[in-house]
């Protein structure tokens, strides 16, 4: 059998260094994959030690204190709404109809930094009801969990204004899909990331405090 | 490179070396944005009525209807929006992989530690 990998011409469309593979799959997609893969063993252990120290605190504030659940919703909406715009900007990029496309990737950063100020101010409130990363084990638990989450939601913003950059600067290859769907999928995967944060995190009742 | 095919090799050896873009090409069709727009309007659904089971008292059935109704949307983004309904197989076993490997190492965690014992 030959090489597992070997040079090829580029596609028709001239498109990016795409070489021939022994799956018959691009390498970049199944290293994406992968790495998504890798990326549940990551929140899942965050989203573990949540529940592993549920109703473990000390002392408050507790859950019910704090959280306001209409808030989160409408923005757990928000990230719901910018899967859709980010799937219409890759549909856009497949039909080549690259100002569309800009639109599209610019609605979805917008959307996604709407969802991070709201996270901001949500840390902020919460810090000022006397929740901080050191009170007790439900600050810690849940700063780090839904802060790892909004870190990745800000690389995913970065990602989509450098698409939307190299886009203005004709730096694309002509076939522009491939790219946009790649940061299309890390920006999924942080939504259903969020689909059970806000279940597991906001939606179930936490129980009673531990007695001092 | 040796011609003696791996395990791996041969389970892929009715691929022929070739284009990604034309392997690629011979899976469906990505779906229209009109779909795309129902599947967002189902979710948008699907999250109100996670919403609403918050506020309404289903006694014993909250958390299993959380969890079905988060499973659904989980499964909806992953199969419509990424796809992973129409592209090859192969993206779905990568990802089963760590999803499934994740759910049993964090399940045997929380059973150890009792996490779902009733007291």
């Amino acid at each position: 059998m030959a090489d597992l990998a070997i040079d090829s011409q580029h596609g028709a469309s001239g498109a990016h260094d795409e070489h021939a593979t022994s799956t018959g799959l691009p390498n970049t997609k199944l290293a994406m994959w992968m790495f998504l893969a890798s990326e549940c063993m990551l929140f899942g252990a965050l989203i573990s030690t949540y529940v592993l120290y549920r109703g473990s605190s000390q002392t408050g504030p507790y859950p019910a204190d704090v959280y306001d659940i209409p808030y989160t919703s409408v923005s757990s909406f928000v990230l719901l709404a910018s899967s859709l715009t980010m799937v219409l900007a890759l549909a856009s990029a497949q039909k080549r109809d690259i100002v569309r496309m800009r639109l599209w990737l610019l609605a979805t950063a917008m959307l996604g930094l709407t969802f991070v100020g709201g996270q901001v101010y949500e840390f902020t409130s919460f810090y000022d009801e006397g929740l901080s990363i050191s009170t007790n084990l439900f600050g810690s638990t849940f700063y780090v969990l839904t802060g790892f989450h909004g870190v990745h939601v800000t690389v995913g913003i970065l990602m989509l204004l450098s698409l939307v950059g190299f886009s203005t600067a004709d730096r694309l290859p002509d076939d522009a899909a491939f790219p946009v769907e790649m940061v299309g999928l890390y920006w999924h995967f942080v939504d259903i990331v969020w689909i059970i944060i806000f279940t597991v995190v906001y939606l179930i009742p936490s129980p009673a405090p531990a007695p001092a | 490179m040796s011609d003696i095919e791996t395990p791996f090799q041969q389970e892929l050896g009715a691929r022929d070396l070739a284009d990604p873009r034309e392997a690629e090409a011979t899976h469906h069709e990505h779906p229209s944005a009109k779909e795309y727009i129902r599947i967002a309007l189902i979710l948008a659904v699907l999250t109100a009525l996670e919403v609403a089971t918050y506020y309404i008292d289903v006694g014993p059935l909250l958390v299993p209807t959380l969890f079905g109704l988060a499973v659904v949307k989980f499964a909806l983004v992953v199969m419509w929006f990424m796809h992973l309904k129409f592209d090859s197989p192969t993206y779905a076993r990568f990802f089963l992989m760590g999803l499934a490997g994740a759910a049993t190492l964090y399940l045997i965690v929380l059973i150890t530690f009792r996490v779902f014992l009733v007291e």
